[in-house]
């Protein structure tokens, strides 16, 4: 089936089979590999990208339900002279990351949990952050950077 | 993993779906959100033929003040209902419980009427809207039907909706100032409860049921009538397991959870009460 979607500002039309997950189409279809598979179950949220400016787990979706669609990637966060989003240069200056494979789910989670609620408590980041998982167990700083990105 | 191979069609509107759905025959499976199919589809423990992809059904999501009731069109995203200011105001437990469902990503594409259609007992919704005695509106090629909560629930994964029916609307009694609490005890924050109890308080009047108690959600019955003849929350928590039939698994023993049920309960009707 044809879908035609905007990734990261660039539109796209492929012919995919229905059963294409949308992770798969990003990484594979589109070599986005910056947008990883962690538990393939939507539990830890490593596959996280933006359809429609909202969060979601992409190992739980078809690219067929994307059709339309206009999507974010890590790789669509930075400007297009390199400058880092706000919230990636938050997670880099406040540690956020050790091995950093849930890096780009948690900045993906991050900026649609700040979206939603601007003006975050502590609690509201740990709640808000609750579909990733870090196994290096690096939450404090996963937190501090997300508070820092909001301005606290 | 990738789902075994399936055909895909797009419904426009609930007399399109309806119409898709029909002519595709029983092996056919309506796709809402996708975040009870896709997974069982993955594991190939689902393995249907064709789905019907309901998601850009726009007019099916909506949370309308219907007088004495509020109307929840079925394919409003966990999100919308956790996050509505009118059932925060008529039905807050309801908008309570759906922010417990997964985890945020989760909740932006879950749909309700998904969760209560899948009619997985481990899931909070179905046992909520069981216990706010929801009403759910149902089309189908012979027409639209109501169906009570407490009469939709057959079996594991079994509803009574028939494989050419959707459910198109919850329809959720307003909870007129009633105390409420909705308790969810799991290991980490985004897994299904290991037990779970949905419940509210109006004087004598009460509704509770369990998540995860059974095959189907349960409707503890037998708390509502200690509770309306007088009974102390104490007392009438011990009524908790008399209508479920819990299973082992690799979280609870039958015993744990019966415990579970009992403590939740109590500590559910002490909230509720207060």
């Amino acid at each position: 089936m044809e879908i035609r979607v905007t990734v990261n500002g660039v539109e796209h039309k492929h012919d995919v089979e229905p059963r294409t997950l949308l992770v798969q189409y990003v990484r594979e279809h589109l070599g986005l590999t910056g947008t990883n598979i962690g538990c393939d179950t939507s539990s830890c949220g490593a596959c996280s990208l933006h359809v429609d400016g909202e969060a979601v787990k992409s190992c739980t979706m078809l690219a067929v339900q994307a059709d339309g669609a206009s999507i974010t990637t890590i790789e669509g966060m930075a400007g297009k002279d390199g400058s880092l989003h706000p919230m990636q240069k938050a997670f880099m200056e406040n540690h956020g990351l050790q091995c950093g494979y849930c890096t780009p789910g948690m900045v993906m989670a991050a900026t649609s949990l700040l979206k939603e609620n601007p003006n975050p408590s502590e609690d509201d980041v740990r709640i808000g952050l609750e579909g990733n998982l870090c196994r290096c167990t690096g939450y404090p700083h996963i937190g501090k950077a997300v508070l820092a990105c909001a301005g606290k | 993993m990738i789902p075994a191979a399936f055909d895909y069609v797009r419904a426009g509107s609930a007399a399109e779906a309806l119409s898709l759905i029909s002519e595709h025959g029983s092996d056919a499976k309506f796709l809402a959100g996708g975040h009870s199919l896709l997974p069982l589809m993955k594991l190939r423990l689902a393995q249907p033929s064709v789905l019907v992809d309901i998601g850009r059904v726009k007019d099916l999501s909506y949370i309308k003040d219907a007088g004495d009731h509020i109307a929840v069109g079925a394919l409003t995203s966990h999100m919308d209902v956790e996050t509505s200011k009118v059932l925060a105001q008529h039905a807050p437990l309801l908008a309570h419980a759906a922010g417990h469902v997964g985890d945020p990503q989760v909740r932006h594409r879950g749909t309700i009427g998904g969760s209560i259609a899948h009619a997985d007992p481990a899931s909070d919704l179905p046992a909520t809207t069981l216990a706010l005695g929801a009403t759910y509106v149902v089309q189908g090629p012979k027409g639209t039907r109501e169906i009570a909560a407490r009469d939709f629930y057959k079996g594991f994964l079994e509803s009574a909706l028939e494989a050419d029916e959707m459910l198109t609307e919850i329809r959720v009694p307003k909870m007129n100032g009633a105390g409420w609490s909705f308790q969810k005890f799991n290991r980490r924050a985004q897994d299904w409860a290991i037990v779970g109890v949905a419940a509210w308080r109006r004087g004598s009047e009460s509704g509770v049921a369990l998540v995860n108690m059974g095959q189907t959600p349960v409707l503890a019955s037998s708390v509502s009538a200690a509770i309306s003849s007088g009974a102390s929350v104490a007392d009438a928590a011990q009524k908790a397991v008399a209508e479920a039939s819990p299973t082992a698994d690799n979280n609870a023993s039958v015993e744990y959870r019966e415990h579970l049920a009992k403590v939740l309960v109590r500590r559910a009707l002490e909230q509720a009460s207060a």
